[in-house]
């Protein structure tokens, strides 16, 4: 949509976020399980209305990171700003500003798209009336109008992730939190939700921050990068950047590469394993 | 709109009044709960099988035999609190697997991102399990009815019966979410399940008095808080019945149970997303 301005340039812009110029700032963040560091001292600034993207092998922490930034997890040392709060020290006033789409599928089957958004619309404390409107709005919005009263449990994958996207938009956050948001999509839906998310960029300056494996993704989407490896940020810069610090003609593929050394295949095995079963579980 | 700030009116409303907050997101969880129950009543319905065909076959063989003494009232009428209470342990112990089954899909990751109040998460679940448990009141009055037992039918005992039952289903319901928060799975949670249902069962008054009991036994029943609904369920339904305290001490120790459990769940129900 054309009345995208680019709020993040703008210095007087970021000056209105409560003094801070950055959506998500992370200090020496960390986290251990057991003697494990999943996440290891990791330093992040994602300007307002960016999308950022944190890209890494199986395993890399982005979903630990995610769940710390969500206030779902808490770091075991170092913290982070998201919108201008600290997550350890204020986590509600962080929950009211973000909006969050977890990594597996995830919507009430046994609930309609409109009730899946009437109950986050509630939980979000948005007053009737105007509940009423952004729920039919954004159902629009994501192309769920004809199915807004169909169970969930009917809906394809990417209609899911579109109810998903619909609901985490109802409360207007300033950040948007997306762990793979386009895992096990067709390139159809992929597509649409990309699209989603650039029109919701821009119409609500909101800043994004997603998960991915998938290169394209990353270069089609963000404006600028995180490279994750074991816990570590081992590359981080806008895509032509980083594209660009490895020579001529290199691919974001050879950046991941690059970055990501040579131990993506044995892990990424163990953890797709895992994934496999944890969807597996769900489904029967 | 064009401003990356949140929405100004709403996050003050938000901020404005914790209390309201609680009961308005406890209000939205338990709605959405019952929803789901009127849509797929088979589960709850097929739970008040079980205490159908123990009132029937257990009760009138029992009664036959006479060989529990229960005062003056009938064994029948002694039993018929009993199988009501325990059938709110039944329908409510089993209430986590559907906690588990929601963290498995990610919506309690989705409900602890919102800014809902985790107490309001948990007593939300509590209050629709409650609804849940006064469906198997009524069909145990449906069923006393056929069997033309001697329960008292004025209003002031009915009502009393119905909020015992929904404080009974809303600690189980909330003992069986603190279990889902510690095991984390279907398969360990059916498990521990059904390895809590019969002695807390049988460790109580549901089907025999106290006096009864062995005295370690008893020791049990006292600490018990299905003794304390079977007690409370008594003394409203059946007249003439000996219980073992007044309806305000039996209500009042429920109270307190579930205020403990409540806060117990509301600081573990976190550590399922993690
Ligand atoms: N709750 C947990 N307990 C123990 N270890 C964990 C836990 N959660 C994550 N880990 C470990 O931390 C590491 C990082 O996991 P994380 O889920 O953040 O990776 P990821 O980058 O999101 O991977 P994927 O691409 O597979 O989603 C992994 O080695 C994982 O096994
Ligand atoms: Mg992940």
């Amino acid at each position: 949509m054309g009345t995208a301005k680019n709020v993040a340039m703008d210095p007087a812009e970021t000056l209105a976020h409560s003094g801070d110029s950055y959506a998500i700032e992370t200090f020496d963040l960390t986290r251990r399980f057991g003697d494990m560091t999943a996440v290891d001292h990791v330093n992040l600034h994602v300007r307002y209305g960016a999308i950022f993207g944190l890209l890494g092998p199986n395993g890399a922490g982005k979903s630990t990171i995610i769940k710390m930034l969500t206030t779902l997890l808490d770091p075991t040392s170092g913290t982070a700003a998201v919108a201008g709060f600290d997550i350890v020290k204020s986590p509600g006033d962080v929950r009211r500003r973000i909006g969050y789409v977890p990594q597996l599928l995830s919507a009430d089957g046994a609930l309609t798209g409109y009730e899946n958004l009437n109950l986050f619309g509630q939980l979000y404390g948005i007053a009737s009336a105007d509940r009423k409107r952004r729920i039919t709005e954004a159902l629009h919005f994501m192309g769920l109008t004809e199915s807004a009263n169909k169970l969930a449990k009917y809906f394809s994958g990417g209609m899911i992730r579109r109810l998903e996207l619909a609901q985490a938009m109802l409360h207007r956050p300033a950040v948007l939190v997306l762990d793979e948001p386009t895992i096990g999509l067709d390139p159809v839906a992929r597509q649409t939700v990309w699209e989603r998310l650039l029109e919701l960029r821009s119409d609500y300056q909101m800043t994004v921050l997603i998960t991915t494996h998938a290169m394209e993704e990353a270069d089609a989407l963000c404006d600028a990068l995180a490279i994750l490896h074991l816990g570590k940020v081992a590359a981080v810069g806008k895509p032509a950047q980083l594209k660009d610090g490895l020579g001529p003609g290199a691919t974001l593929n050879d950046v991941f590469a690059h970055y990501s050394g040579g131990t993506i295949q044995e892990e990424g095995n163990y953890r797709d394993v895992r994934q496999a079963r944890r969807t597996a579980n769900r489904l029967g | 709109m064009t401003s990356a700030k949140p929405d100004a009116q709403l996050i003050a409303s938000a901020e404005s009044s914790a209390f309201l907050d609680f009961f308005r997101d406890s209000a939205a969880i338990a709605k959405v709960e019952l929803l789901k129950v009127m849509r797929d009543p088979t589960e709850v319905l097929a739970r008040a099988v079980q205490p159908i065909l123990w009132l029937v076959v257990f009760g009138e063989v029992f009664s036959r035999v006479r060989g529990i003494p229960t005062g003056s009232v009938s064994y029948l009428a002694f039993l018929t609190p009993g199988i009501l209470a325990q059938s709110v342990l039944f329908a409510a112990i089993f209430y986590g697997v559907a906690v588990v089954w929601e963290r498995d899909l990610g919506i309690v990751h989705k409900l602890l991102v919102s800014p809902a109040p985790r107490s309001a998460l948990v007593f939300g679940k509590a209050v629709s399990a409650g609804f849940r448990g006064v469906i198997q009141a009524v069909v145990i009055y449906l069923t006393v009815l056929a069997l033309h037992v001697n329960v008292r039918w004025n209003p002031f005992s009915i009502a009393g019966v119905v909020l015992a039952v929904m404080l009974g289903s809303a600690i189980f319901s909330t003992f069986s979410l603190i279990i889902a928060c510690l095991v984390k799975s279907r398969e360990r949670f059916m498990g521990i399940g059904q390895l809590m249902t019969m002695p807390l069962f049988f460790a109580s008054n549901a089907i025999y008095p106290l006096a009864l009991m062995p005295r370690w036994l008893r020791v049990v029943a006292v600490i018990n808080p299905l003794t304390y609904l079977v007690d409370a369920l008594r003394g409203m339904m059946i007249a003439h019945a000996q219980t073992l305290h007044g309806p305000l001490i039996n209500l009042g120790f429920l109270c307190i149970v579930f205020v403990g459990l409540l806060a117990v769940a509301t600081r573990l129900y976190p550590s399922l997303a993690r």
